[in-house]
């Protein structure tokens, strides 16, 4: 093996044929109002924890829907669990639910 | 493949009288395409082609690494201009891809812009004391190929065939970003579906490959290579490319671009080197061909003689499949004969001579 | 007894005419192809109550059939106009008082569209092509199995510089959700993407299905425009696109995929404008009086639009048009009296 001073990066992309999503199909089954998010971002602009923190729970849920769950649990333990999402959430989604369901489905990543 | 649209993506070019500007790294990576190119064009096609030893780089590297302004890379596009002039020759041919992408931009630019083509001329006249007319006709050299194809076709000494199975050799086809992307109407069969190398590749009996990163740059990138520390970008394209054309088992892969080539060749090394991923079969390296080399070696050329030796990925393999008689002896025998050493081993190439019937010869 | 010309027998031009001839004006109504009904003889169901497209066409049919005075002149192209005059490509000319132009609009080719790969790819096609399946209960990949995943791209020939079509086609979103619920009544194991820019849901119920697809069919929406597709090595499409709401590239192999071709100006637009000086938009599309109290109305006095001549629009809309350019044209003649 030789040391060239550089490496090969690692694609950034997510690769949904990938990506294993039975985890993700889970969440959505036991939640399916969470696909109803629209991307607004008023979960995160209203966010305890994000206004604080690199926290952005729209994100966070958005990469799990796609099967991206490195780091999701530890992201999710920065939640205050105020309850301040759900009440701006247009959408009606049970904020506070996506994240203990997230962080019950995805406690081994 | 289907393609529709190259028919639609046409252009005007030259049948003969062409003024030849070089490449500035073909001359060391693959220094026996652009010779093999004026062997065919003067002698197979009994073309008038002028290799002027007056024109100059056309400083498109150092443009796009921005160390070359563009007033100045105008001026010295101008300088080609007016030496082509003076040969008296109106349809000028690039060998490389950047300087094409250039020549094209800057003929735009001015089109555009004319104040900028005035400004070149004084420009011009105040360094050099010389005036330019544009050509009448502008091609990158595979166009010329790709224009003569069906000539070169029918004096083919052999095709891109599989000497063993009769199959038609599987081909990927490579074209440089500045070729079509700058502007699609610039090339044939536009910038999505080009036709230039997938023409002459079935012209000479080939198969193309379709793969998923066919229209992803190799990576060369200008400024993403020219610092060490930046190369992951560069060779993370290739690798990416690689990896999505590997599945299909390509023969060989055909680039029209001197950085494509050089860089699908040599990341190959590099890759095998830093995790031991070799891309061909039975341990060699997918080999990458200039569009000459691949004229060449249909039209009976020496592989040798075509400069095949300073590949880093090894072509014997690719050669043994399409019947081509060469002297293994003689692959590391200078122009004057004499030895002029041989790379150390390299795991791109740890292909081994029981391996495959293709070895047969080794 | 006043004789009017409507151009074009599209929902647009039906309406118009059942309209005039309850208003006892004399009709004729030109129609280029050899049948009536224009763009929504393909379409399969309406959104947003899925109304089978074949209900609405019926009905206006039954309302011509029933009106008196209307001539229907089917394969009849009309090459020149004036509120006076029309001339058709036969060569023949037709009197009239007043002219209803309401030929429509024209589907985007997305072949221009290369970097789609549709004509190239089998499995790449137009939401057009999807409603022409689903009205043969045939909708299947090329080689005859079932999708399982399938994607939806949103904008095709819209909002786009680069094939010179700004303007906004307004239907394809609703269009797009609507064909993903029927892709998953069809299909309830196939994952179905809509891949969009924005979702405009502009009309009554549209949101409401827009969410239904999303919840109750678990549909997924990604909010980026595919960039490029190409071939994989399982013979399925790979499409690239940014899945722009985590800011990261996104990349997937689909077993089919549905452009949403927009609506464009007709190509003859610029021709009526030039010779019966008509004004188009900037879009193509054919600009009326003025946007709010005479858009059914052109500049020229006596010549009259309806329809998707002036924009895109719904059937709805398209419908209201047709009667309210009837009720326009009847107080222009009254008003001339």
């Amino acid at each position: 093996m030789i040391n060239f001073g550089f490496s090969i990066n690692k694609p950034r992309v997510i690769d949904l044929n990938r990506n294993n999503l039975n985890k993700s199909k889970e969440v959505i089954k036991e939640m399916p109002e969470l696909q109803a998010c629209i991307g607004c971002g008023s979960c995160t602009a209203t966010c305890t924890a994000g206004n604080l923190t690199e926290f952005n729970f729209r994100k966070v849920h958005t990469l799990v829907r796609r099967g991206e769950y490195q780091g999701a649990y530890e992201e999710m333990n920065k939640c205050m669990l105020c309850g301040k999402c759900r009440l701006v959430c247009p959408r009606g989604i049970n904020t506070r639910g996506v994240v203990m369901l997230i962080k019950r489905k995805l406690g081994d990543f | 493949m289907k393609r529709n649209s190259w028919t639609d993506y046409q252009k005007d070019i030259a049948d003969d009288h062409y003024y030849y500007a070089r490449s500035c790294i073909r001359q060391n990576f693959f220094p026996g395409s652009e010779k093999a190119f004026l062997n065919i064009l003067s002698k197979d096609l009994e073309r008038d082609i002028f290799d002027d030893p007056l024109h100059t780089s056309c400083t498109g590297i150092g443009y796009h690494s921005d160390v070359v302004p563009l007033e100045t890379i105008m001026t010295v596009v101008a300088r080609q201009f007016a030496l082509m002039n003076d040969a008296g020759y109106e349809n000028f041919t690039s060998s490389c891809i950047t300087s094409f992408g250039i020549y094209t931009e800057l003929l735009a630019t001015w089109e555009e812009f004319p104040e900028t083509e005035e400004k070149t001329r004084e420009n011009l006249y105040k360094a050099t004391g010389r005036e330019f007319k544009k050509p009448k006709n502008l091609a990158h050299t595979s166009d010329i190929i790709f224009h003569h194809r069906e000539a070169i076709a029918q004096k083919a000494k052999r095709k891109l065939v599989n000497v063993y199975t009769g199959e038609p050799l599987k081909v990927v086809e490579h074209i440089g970003c500045h070729y079509a992307k700058i502007f699609p109407k610039s090339g044939i069969g536009g910038s999505e579906f080009p036709y230039v190398l997938a023409g002459m590749v079935e012209s000479w009996g080939g198969e193309l490959v379709d793969y998923s990163e066919r229209r992803h740059c190799c990576g060369f990138g200008f400024r993403n290579y020219l610092v060490q520390a930046n190369r992951g970008y560069s060779i993370s394209n290739s690798h990416r490319k690689l990896e999505s054309m590997a599945p299909y088992k390509p023969d060989f892969i055909v680039c029209n671009c001197p950085g494509c080539s050089m860089f699908l060749d040599k990341w190959q090394y590099t890759i095998a080197e830093m995790d031991g991923t070799i891309y061909g079969q039975n341990g060699a390296g997918i080999p990458v061909l200039t569009y000459e080399e691949m004229a060449g070696l249909v039209l009976g050329y020496d592989p040798w003689e075509l400069g095949m030796q300073m590949h880093q990925v090894d072509v014997e393999p690719l050669l043994d499949k399409m019947g081509v008689e060469y002297d293994p002896s003689a692959k590391y025998l200078g122009k004057n004969g004499k030895y002029m050493g041989r790379p150390d081993k390299a795991v791109v190439n740890s292909y081994s001579c029981n391996d495959a019937r293709y070895f047969i010869k080794r | 007894m006043k004789h009017i010309i409507v151009i074009g027998g599209g929902v647009a031009g039906m309406q118009c005419a059942a309209e005039l001839a309850a208003h006892n004006f004399k009709v004729t109504l030109l129609e280029k192809d050899s049948d009536m009904g224009g763009k929504i003889r393909g379409w399969h169901k309406l959104f947003p109550t899925f109304t089978p497209a074949d209900e609405v066409l019926s009905g206006l049919r039954l309302k011509l059939a029933q009106a008196q005075n209307i001539t229907i002149m089917t394969g009849s192209k009309a090459v020149e106009i004036s509120s006076t005059k029309v001339a058709l490509a036969s060569g023949k000319e037709l009197e009239c008082d007043a002219v209803v132009i309401a030929t429509g609009y024209t589907l985007f080719d997305a072949r221009i569209k290369e970097e789609y790969g549709y004509g190239i790819y089998d499995n790449v096609i137009t939401s057009a092509d999807l409603e022409e399946m689903f009205n043969k209960g045939d909708v299947r990949m090329k080689d005859g199995s079932t999708p399982r995943r399938i994607a939806i791209l949103h904008c095709v020939g819209s909002r786009d510089e680069k094939v010179c079509q700004r303007h906004c086609s307004k239907v394809c979103c609703v269009t797009g959700v609507k064909q993903a619920i029927e892709l998953k009544q069809l299909y309830p194991a196939a994952d179905v993407f809509n891949f969009y820019m924005d979702i405009r849901m502009f009309g009554p119920g549209y949101e409401e299905m827009y969410r239904e697809a999303q919840q109750t069919y678990n549909v997924h929406f990604v909010r980026g425009r595919i960039s490029e597709v190409s071939p994989n090595i399982d013979k399925r499409l790979q499409i690239k696109a940014e899945d722009t709401l985590t800011g990261r590239p996104l990349r997937m192999g689909v077993d089919m995929l549905v452009l949403l071709t927009g609506m464009r100006a007709n190509d003859d637009n610029s021709h009526f404008a030039a010779n019966s000086n008509l004004r188009c938009q900037p879009s193509g599309f054919m600009q009326p009086r003025d946007s709010f109290l005479h858009n059914t109305e052109s500049n020229v006095e006596g010549i009259f639009y309806a329809g998707a001549i002036t924009a895109p629009k719904n059937v709805g809309e398209a419908l209201n048009d047709g009667a309210t350019a009837a009720l326009r044209v009847k107080a222009w003649l009254e008003s001339k009296k």
